[in-house]
């Protein structure tokens, strides 16, 4: 990030990788743990990619402080952030969809719940989607879905590698069937990249749960998750209901699937992007075969 | 024959049902002729139940599509299907009885035929797992997909779920997988499919086997995102809610169609397809066969190229002029 959008954004009055946790402490320049309770210096904190120095616990960072973490200095470039969401139901709940999207719009400077583009991580290509679970809890409707498959789509054109920084509750009810409907969209768009034999990784972290789970989460030739991040299909309480019995401590947590088989490795955030020029270098010599192939 | 299943909203027939049925026993015992009156009394009953099924909510269709005595996977291979042969197994350890399939004829075609099974009471909804399919019945239908792909064998497939199971071995043995490489498979597949939701389409286990070049849909049966009833306690945070949430989903086929996901809507018998499950196979038969003759008529690249633009369409959202669009990190 250069010094200029630094200033811009505390002129907006938002600190720089800002820790969404909400706290006592978050006003000031202390963070406390919300899992060891240990009290530390904001600055340290964002430092160490927002991961605590004592217990190893991840706090929720939003989507640009991901793409920072993970890209190259100004090499992000978005594409398609003209999508905006409408509301093809007229869906009402407690409130009007049309509502609650204004708000999380105004809350997160976002227009819906992902961002898209291409990058470059340590000079390596890359394209890159992250979701902001922010945005109205990460839910996938049909800007989240449209988006990410127009990246893939891009990314196979390129002959990029993908990385999808997966969070979200799932798929977001209040448009309906549309929302189901963007899981088998996206799937079909992977099966062309995957086709195009380029690298596609989903990164799970807290928390990846439902429809996105049931498919571009569990679509990656290679598997990564945050420590301790929920995963899951079903909702832990449903299925407490239907079985009545106790789960295990560790249940859909990123080292629960990787003890499953479902998860390729788990990466701590703070050796995120080293972990992803090593794999993307190891593949490297795929990509350019699969270049000049083209 | 066993007694009909009644649901809430039929109540209003069930009486001048009875009093046919008395009629009938009066004119068993007497030699009164009561054909004129027997008449008058079933066409007005016919009347009522068009009218009440003409009318039917969400809630209430979604009561009709979960009908236990509505044809089921089984029924219609019963009802059109020949040289049927049911195939076990994911080859992984699992034979999944809530996601069944096998080969077999409809007219003249070969095809291999895939669909959730419920039971039709407790002891067999406990063997079907209540239509719920775990991880390796989604394996179980794409090793049977591939086998049609190699064979070049057309897809059926009849959904009928109230969603993919949910619980501990689900979860343990990669639920959410197995759904999302189906998905993604299907896409590959060389072959015709055919969708149709014969009862419920609960989400994303509805949609593990719901890939296809045509999706057909029931008159009174629905398609959902999540259940109406999950829907309520989430968003309304009362699960009471339930018919609000089944009206605002819009989870109909004529609304569904609306939105671009659903191609055709089968008409059912007046009273719904467990009133003459055996016209419900005719529709159901014919539609088939005509989607069918259609698809066959493409190229391998054509059928996956339609595929993938009919799905790639699905979505509805706002791209505006402006060039705003650079976003800062
Ligand atoms: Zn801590």
């Amino acid at each position: 990030m250069s010094l200029f959008d630094w200033f811009a954004d505390r002129r907006k009055g938002q600190f720089v990788g800002k820790v969404t946790q909400e706290s006592e402490e978050s006003d000031g320049l202390w963070e406390k743990c919300p899992e060891c309770g240990q009290v530390v210096y904001r600055k340290d904190l964002i430092d160490n990619c927002s991961v605590c120095n004592n217990c190893g616990h991840h706090n929720r960072i939003d989507s640009k402080e991901r793409i920072r973490l993970i890209t190259d200095p100004n090499t992000f470039i978005s594409i398609n952030n003209h999508l905006t969401p409408v509301d093809p139901l007229g869906f009402k709940d407690r409130r009007a969809y049309a509502d609650r999207l204004r708000e999380s719009q105004a809350s997160t400077g976002l227009k819906d719940g992902v961002l898209t583009g291409t990058c470059e991580v340590n000079s390596i290509p890359m394209a890159l989607a992250v979701m902001d679970f922010r945005f109205m809890g990460g839910s996938m409707g049909s800007v989240v879905g449209e988006k990410i498959t127009r990246l893939i789509e891009h990314s196979t054109k390129e002959k990029l590698p993908l990385l999808i920084v997966c969070a979200s509750g799932g798929a977001r009810m209040q448009e309906g069937m549309l929302s189901l409907m963007q899981m088998a969209k996206i799937s079909g768009a992977l099966e062309r990249h995957r086709d195009a034999q380029l690298l596609y990784m989903p990164l799970l972290t807290h928390p990846t749960t439902g429809g996105v789970t049931a498919s571009f989460a569990m679509l990656g030739d290679l598997i990564l998750a945050e420590p301790k991040a929920l995963i899951g299909f079903a909702g832990r309480r449903v299925i407490e209901q239907t079985l009545r019995e106790k789960l295990p401590d560790n249940f859909q947590t990123a080292e629960y699937l990787q003890d499953h088989g479902f998860v390729d490795t788990i990466v701590p955030r703070t050796e995120l992007k080293e972990t992803l020029t090593k794999i993307l270098r190891l593949h490297k010599t795929q990509e350019v075969k699969s270049r000049t192939n083209a | 024959m066993a007694r009909r299943f009644l649901l809430e909203f039929e109540k209003p027939l069930v009486e001048l049902e009875n009093q046919i049925d008395q009629i009938r026993e009066l004119a068993r015992d007497s030699e009164v002729d009561v054909s004129q009156q027997l008449l008058q009394l079933e066409t007005l009953a016919a009347r009522r139940r068009e009218e009440i099924f003409n009318a039917l909510t969400p809630a209430q269709k979604i009561q009709v599509a979960r009908h236990p005595q509505r044809p089921s996977t089984l029924d219609y291979i019963q009802m059109f299907c020949d040289d049927w042969v049911e195939l076990h197994g994911d080859r992984n350890g699992t034979d999944d009885q809530a996601l069944i399939g096998g080969l077999a004829r409809i007219g003249e075609k070969s095809v291999l035929l895939i669909g959730q099974q419920k039971g039709r009471d407790t002891k067999e909804n406990v063997a079907r797992n209540f239509g719920m399919a775990k991880p390796g019945g989604y394996r179980k239908a794409l090793r049977l997909m591939d086998h049609a792909d190699r064979f070049n064998l057309p897809i059926i497939c009849f959904i009928d779920t109230p969603g993919a199971y949910a619980g501990l071995i689900a979860e343990e043995q990669g639920q959410g997988e197995a759904i999302a490489v189906n998905l993604r498979e299907m896409f590959r597949l060389k072959v015709p499919i055919i969708a149709t939701v014969i009862g419920e389409g609960g989400s994303g286990g509805a949609l593990g086997i719901g890939v296809a070049d045509r999706l057909l849909m029931f008159e009174h049966s629905v398609y959902t995102v999540a259940s109406p009833e999950a829907c309520a306690s989430i968003l309304w945070r009362d699960a009471g809610k339930a018919p609000e949430a089944a009206s605002a989903l819009k989870i109909t086929g004529p609304d569904l169609m609306k939105l671009g996901i659903v191609d055709e809507v089968l008409k059912e018998p007046s009273g719904g397809n467990n009133w003459a499950p055996l016209q419900a196979g005719d529709t159901l038969k014919n539609a088939l066969e005509k989607h069918l003759s259609e698809l066959l008529a493409l190229s391998t690249s054509e059928l996956r190229d339609n595929r993938y633009s009919k799905f790639r369409k699905m979505g509805k959202y706002l791209e505006s002029q402006s060039i705003e669009s650079e976003i800062s990190v």
